[in-house]
């Protein structure tokens, strides 16, 4: 099994990357993009085929150390 | 005053901080990161400026769970003291021991400048040898230093008296233009509940010679040694 991690800044965290590639994609002369948010992705290789189990390792990894919950959100994608 | 300094892959002011606390009269040893123990006696626990793990992930996030991490954590729940400079206040802010975080300065850029500090209190083991409202000149040295934290919190450290350090212009005023990594309410550093733990993002020790253009920084390291 697979997993796929992706962490974003929480609504309302200030992104100045983001802002920064926004800028640069509208400077490209690309039109109709609204707004930009960096994250991050992880993809990670899972030992077992217990899916409940590998879920709850990567909540632990997430909040123990791939995410800092005070400005960012995960989602945990198994695949 | 016993002094431990935690050295992480990628800290790189440890000698300076440690010159800082030898000149104000400490004990000064060094503490590698794998270590479970701080030596005994140890009286403040240092966390220097430096690249810990060079920022992978987030800033301070690995060396936060390293396992003298657990050590300090200890120190710290005992009533110990705990300084951590630029990366260390964002190690300590990673490891849960200070609120909020430290995020890419508002400019993107990294800064390196002379910095003007206000003094908020002189009335904490960090600060005793300064004024209230004194205004210090030291440096800083960051690309992740703006400090965030959501609203309940800082109305809490607020509340509680628990701002260290502003940036500030020459009268002590508040301003956008001194406040350059956009940190909320110019926070430059922060104590923990019980104000035994202090974190800032500038750098007293680089300024505690006339050598090198200035002496303002002495106050902290002369604070906690007395």
């Amino acid at each position: 099994m697979k997993a796929r991690i992706v962490v974003t800044l929480k609504t309302g965290v200030l992104d100045p990357q983001g802002k920064a590639i926004e800028a640069a994609l509208s400077s490209f002369g690309l039109e109709g993009i609204g707004g930009v948010r960096q994250g991050k992705v992880f993809d990670i290789e899972l030992a077992g085929t217990d899916r409940a189990a590998a879920e709850a390792t990567l909540r632990q990894a997430c909040e123990k150390l791939l995410a800092n919950t005070v400005v960012e959100d995960y989602a945990i994608e198994i695949v | 005053m016993r002094a431990a300094i935690v050295v992480f892959p990628g800290s790189n002011r440890e000698a300076d901080v440690a010159r800082a606390l030898r000149l104000a009269g400490a004990d000064v040893v060094t503490v590698w990161h794998t270590e479970t123990t701080l030596p005994p006696g140890t009286d403040l626990a240092v966390l220097p400026g430096g690249f810990s793990y060079g920022d992978y992930l987030r800033c301070g996030a690995i060396a936060g769970r390293a396992a003298a991490m657990d050590a300090v954590r200890d120190h710290a729940a005992r009533g110990g003291l705990v300084l951590g400079i630029c990366n260390g206040f964002q190690i300590l802010c990673e490891s849960g021991l200070l609120p909020g975080v430290l995020m890419r300065n508002v400019d993107r850029r990294f800064i390196c400048h002379r910095q003007l500090l206000r003094v908020e209190r002189a009335d904490t083991r960090f600060t005793s040898a300064y004024a209230k409202d004194q205004v210090i000149d030291v440096c800083v040295a960051h690309g992740e230093g703006n400090y965030f934290a959501d609203p309940e919190t800082i109305a809490r450290v607020e509340g509680e008296g628990r701002v260290a350090f502003r940036y500030c212009d020459a009268t002590g005023a508040l301003s956008v233009d001194a406040n350059r990594n956009g940190s909320l309410n110019s926070i430059a550093g922060i104590y923990s509940e019980n104000f035994n733990v202090l974190g800032l993002m500038p750098h007293p020790e680089n300024f505690v010679e006339d050598l090198v253009g200035g002496t303002d920084g002495r106050g902290l390291f002369a604070s906690l040694a007395a």
